[in-house]
């Protein structure tokens, strides 16, 4: 076992670096069966963070891990699975993607990463697809109510809204995982 | 708030030792504390709740892959993106890259970010006076190869000063993405060089609380990587966390 070398925050300067064309369109926004996975990142007073970064990772509408290259350079015909968006002025971060699938039975959901100038590590979280096969995951199943909720997306009018909260009421539930 | 309301680094640096004397005798700490009030940005970006831990599962157990269609092979030399030198020392920085059990993570990307030699980076929000070099971009893409190993050519980055308190400056360092076999050992951080006396005044680095686990954010100077007539070299090796999947036939033979 090799002790991990430890994270540190993303800082201020990661713009020109880690974005790219394309980053936050895992399918091209037209297609039909496209959706928005879009929200805000929040910080403790509310106020939006417009230096922020939030990296999505998902299955196919079939419930299929994507093992295809592609991510960075994207044909527009492959589907990765993965792809980052830098908030905006406003706070705001937004994909263009499909619904993810179920995969092993368990319930949909996005897989998200959070970075931030102010945060000194990762955060790791889960937005879930609203619906009926939310009761009998897990992990919402551990959770006292008033915190599942902030790891269900909201259904809109374009696809599904997930704020994240870092800190204070409504502070998103983030995640950690065995042999961290 | 005006630079005059700034704390003074000898509040800053008074805050950080008072933090280091709560790290338990013997107590190992081998992540940053989200809650760390000397990094002011980070008073109302932490979360108060703790992490909740839950074993990953479905997509989680995945990483993204990326290829050569993804990378071009000259995106490791930082030195070549202008049309003519930057300017600074030229130097090698090389590693591999492991997961929690020592083994190499192949083909994978990493992404790395840097001021240029005089501390400046080419972002729009860094607009303190220090030139910007024409010839250097401060940006670089590689994948590991099949042995875990990442290489770039680069300029050695300046230390820059920064708004957190009077008189901050960061130590010289270049920003690291990462990724792994799975969705759980993503990874940002950042290289340090060795002996830089601003390691001890800034609370960036500080974060990391357990001094045992600063000392993986400082590469080697490996003069076995310095060329003649040409660049010097640093080594730093990276240990993303322990992996969860079982592997899968094909992975265990490509482990062998
Ligand atoms: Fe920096």
């Amino acid at each position: 076992m090799s002790t991990p070398t430890p994270g540190q925050t993303v800082g201020p300067f990661f713009h020109d670096a880690l974005p790219y064309p394309g980053d936050s369109e895992l399918v091209p926004p037209g297609r039909a069966d496209a959706v928005r996975l879009h929200g805000r990142v929040l910080d403790g007073a509310g106020t939006p963070v417009p230096d922020a970064l939030v990296e999505l990772w998902q299955a196919d509408a079939d419930g299929h891990v994507p093992r295809e290259p592609g991510s960075l350079r994207r044909d527009g015909f492959t589907f990765t699975g993965w792809g980052r968006s830098a908030t905006d002025d406003a706070g705001h971060w937004s994909f263009a993607t499909v619904a993810p699938g179920s995969v092993s039975g368990g319930a949909p959901f996005f897989a998200l990463t959070v970075f931030a100038r102010g945060l000194p590590n990762r955060l790791f979280t889960r937005a879930y697809l609203p619906g009926p096969a939310l009761g009998g995951d897990p992990l919402l199943g551990s959770l006292p109510a008033d915190r599942r909720s902030t790891l269900v997306a909201t259904a809109d009018r374009q696809g599904f809204a997930f704020d994240v909260r870092l800190q204070g009421e409504g502070e998103t539930v983030f995640l950690t995982y065995p042999r961290h | 708030m005006t630079d005059d309301q700034l704390a003074t680094q000898a509040e800053i640096s008074a805050e950080i030792a008072t933090i280091a004397g709560t790290l338990g005798r013997g107590a190992s700490e081998t992540q940053p504390r989200l809650d760390y009030p000397p990094y002011r940005s980070s008073v109302l970006r932490h979360p108060t709740k703790d992490l909740h831990q839950v074993d990953p599962e479905g997509i989680e157990l995945w990483a993204p892959a990326f290829g050569h269609r993804d990378v071009g092979a000259l995106e490791s030399d930082l030195t070549v993106q202008g049309r003519g030198e930057p300017i600074g020392e030229r130097m090698v920085v090389t590693g591999r890259v492991l997961d929690g059990d020592g083994r190499p993570v192949r083909r994978q990307l990493v992404e790395i970010w840097q001021a240029n030699a005089g501390g400046r980076y080419i972002h729009q929000r860094d607009q303190h006076p220090a030139a910007l070099d024409p010839h250097f971009t401060g940006m670089g893409r590689c994948l590991t190869d099949d042995d875990g190993t990442y290489r770039f050519t680069t300029i050695k980055p300046g230390p820059y000063p920064w708004k957190n308190h009077r008189n901050a400056w960061r130590p010289a360092h270049i920003h690291f993405s990462l990724f792994g076999t799975e969705f759980t050992q993503r990874l940002v951080t950042q290289m340090y060089f060795p002996s830089d006396p601003l390691f001890d005044l800034d609370p960036i680095v500080q974060t990391v609380v357990d001094p045992r686990s600063r000392e993986r954010l400082v590469a080697a100077y490996d003069h076995d990587l310095s060329q003649h007539e040409w660049s010097t070299g640093y080594r730093w090796d990276i240990v993303l966390t322990g992996t969860h999947r079982t592997p899968t036939e094909d992975e265990t033979e490509d482990d062998a």
